[in-house]
């Protein structure tokens, strides 16, 4: 492998990694104020790139203002996903409600299918240009991912911790029945969570685009995420953005070095993390003091 | 609603408490012994399958319903139980000792996967699974001079003691007496010290630690045992479906065992069991709608699993409790009519307080 295929590799699997660190921001965001894993988030993602494709290409309502839209709407799906069908299962057993978001994900997939077809389609992609830095040309679409996880992540930090909202956000997350009896609403806020989690998955969605057109197998990428988020340390979005570019570094090198397990390279390190140090690489979760 | 009274100990720990329990079960018993005496061979090739869906779900269910543990790659189990077995018949060894081999094999992926993720909180063995069956679908593809890769392996007839079991009245048997083995096996566990520990677990990790509880020990142990019984599940189907592929234990596989223990009713064997018939008569269900709903829709390739999500979500939502659940409920409005009250069954709801401690 020469130096300059070794830079491309990398160079696209930052971007890579910076997709599923997109995602797995959103189902963080949810973990962390509800302490729900959202299984069915890369089928979210999925949904939103969907929906830009339809408003984009089908409506024809131009790049932005579709994007725009797409991302409002997927926000106005999230919200209602909790408060028609989470809300349900407040307070029931983690392994139930883990097993609700799993059917879920898996009538979303099965719904894009069904509504838009399996062939994978090319949503329009302005950032055509690459930029050239030093030896390589990087294109500018990847590029977009990397700026747009980063931007993500500081504009839900700010959120989280200096708005009104965001703070009562953080209060709802450690005791649900004491912020309900501060005055926090408390089934709003979670409403709103999710809201928020499916408009950053519509994002990823859409700046994945370019990379990995748009179908319903996209929605793989959503476990990937999740992969990344263990390895990096569920629960802390600094910890899930590590792991989910360590493994999208990782993979491009290891499909190169054995193709015949192409694809399933994430989970493999994932087990091996897990095996060697399974509280992740910056620890979060902690058991309960009895 | 009848008083039970229990006078001794031995009364105290038996399986079957109602009068009523213990002749619907020997009904059952005699059903299930008399059945090939009507059911026609293809009928009984049926049962034999749904047989090894009752084991697979039992396997699950020692899992997720008694340990409040999530996998959602139990279909991978399944296939290292089949492969293994397999594997294990074409080196010479015999059907008794394969099957078991098989089993282990799937329980000793299960300590692999489950040592780590069992000490974290449940979701990292749910990711882990579910990471685990896609992992092992693929390669059981690329391992192609053990499995034979994606052309798939054929499965050898069944010989038990030299004796020839290809006819499926023969296999009915074997099947049956399999499962009523490992019925009567988990029924055992669930009330011995280890049973009870893991749904101590299952209903708060807190409280069972504060027992004295091994936390760590008894999730590895539970998810080993549910590999175990899930593996000889998978031995025993490889010869229903006679051949075996990579593709036959996909996501869908697993996801056709979690709806089995979800419809049935978590946290009771009889659950499985009504789960596994459910399952079975899935495909005839499939065969309606296929009459009734629009050909765009119904004839998809996404069909299924839609129809597997939307009853895996109903029922989480509406009946959490599963058919079984429905059934103790109908029971009970039935013994005590006409003082049933809905209230009986309604469940403490416990909201969030987050358990990250720094």
């Amino acid at each position: 492998m020469q130096f300059t295929d070794a830079l491309f590799l990398l160079t696209s699997g930052l971007a890579q990694g910076s997709g599923y660190a997109l995602v797995a921001i959103g189902f963080v965001f949810i973990y962390r104020a509800t302490e729900i894993v959202n299984f069915a988030h890369g089928d979210l993602m999925m949904f939103g790139a969907f929906f830009a494709l339809t408003f984009v290409s089908s409506w024809g309502f131009g790049f932005w203002p579709g994007v725009a839209l797409a991302v409002l709407a997927m926000g106005v799906f999230g919200f209602l996903l909790d408060a028609v069908v989470m809300r349900r299962v407040v307070g029931e057993s983690a392994s139930i409600v883990f097993i609700l978001t799993v059917a879920i994900g898996v009538v979303l997939k099965s719904l894009a299918g069904i509504i838009w077809g399996y062939p994978a389609q090319v949503l329009p992609n302005p950032l055509t240009g690459s930029v050239q830095i030093g030896s390589i040309a990087v294109a500018s679409s990847r590029l977009a991912i990397i700026g747009g996880m980063l931007l993500s992540c500081i504009a839900l930090y700010l959120f989280l911790t200096r708005t009104l909202l965001g703070l009562a956000i953080q209060a709802a997350s450690q005791n649900q029945l004491a912020a309900y009896y501060s005055r926090v609403p408390v089934k709003l806020l979670i409403s709103v969570v999710w809201g928020i989690g499916a408009m950053v998955a519509a994002v990823a969605g859409v700046l994945m685009a370019p990379i990995t057109q748009v179908s319903p197998e996209i929605a793989v990428i959503g476990i990937k995420a999740l992969a990344g988020a263990v390895i990096g340390g569920f629960g802390s979005i600094p910890g899930a953005v590590l792991g989910c570019l360590l493994i999208g570094v990782a993979e491009p090198f290891l499909d190169f070095a054995y193709p015949p397990l192409q694809g399933v390279y994430a989970y493999a390190i994932m087990l091996i993390v897990l095996a060697i140090r399974p509280e992740g690489l910056l620890p979060q979760t902690f058991r309960k003091k009895v | 609603m009848r008083t039970l009274f229990k006078t001794s100990y031995a009364a105290d720990i038996d399986h079957l408490v109602h009068p009523g329990e213990r002749f619907r079960v020997l009904a059952l018993l005699v059903g299930a012994l008399a059945l090939p005496l009507v059911l026609s061979n293809f009928q009984l090739t049926e049962m034999n399958l749904l047989f090894c869906y009752a084991l697979a779900g039992i396997g699950l269910m020692v899992l997720t319903g008694f340990t409040g543990q999530v996998s959602f790659g139990h279909a991978a189990f399944l296939a290292i139980g089949a492969y293994g077995h397999v594997f294990f018949l074409e080196r010479g060894v015999p059907f008794l000792l394969a099957l078991p081999l098989g089993g282990a094999a799937a329980a000793v992926a299960g300590w692999v996967i489950g040592r780590a993720a069992s000490k974290m909180h449940g979701f990292y063995l749910a990711i882990a699974t579910l990471a685990f069956a896609i992992l092992v679908e693929t390669v059981l593809g690329a391992a192609r001079p053990v499995t034979g890769g994606h052309i798939g392996k054929s499965v050898p007839e069944i010989f038990v003691l030299g004796i020839d079991f290809s006819a499926p009245v023969y296999q009915y048997y074997l099947y049956l007496a399999v499962l009523v083995f490992f019925i009567w096996g988990v029924a055992n566990l669930m009330r011995s010290a280890n049973g009870r520990a893991m749904i101590a677990v299952r209903d708060s990790e807190t409280s069972a630690q504060a027992l004295g509880v091994n936390l760590g020990r008894v999730k590895l142990w539970a998810f080993m045992l549910s590999a175990f019984i899930t593996g000889i599940a998978g031995g025993l189907m490889g010869h229903q479906l006679m051949f075996l592929t990579p593709e036959t234990f996909n996501m869908n596989e697993s996801l056709k065992l979690l709806l089995m223990i979800v419809v049935g009713g978590l946290g009771s064997i009889s659950g499985a069991l009504i789960g596994a018939v459910f399952v079975s008569f899935l495909p005839n269900i499939i065969l309606m709608l296929h009459a009734v709903l629009p050909k765009s829709v119904s004839f998809q390739s996404g069909f299924e699993p839609l129809f597997f999500g939307l009853i895996i979500a109903g029922f989480v939502i509406f009946e959490p409790d599963g058919l079984y659940g429905r059934w103790r409920k109908l029971r009970l409005f039935l013994e005590t009519y006409p003082y049933y009250k809905r209230a009986t069954f309604t469940r403490q709801k416990r909201y969030l307080k987050t358990e990250r401690f720094k």
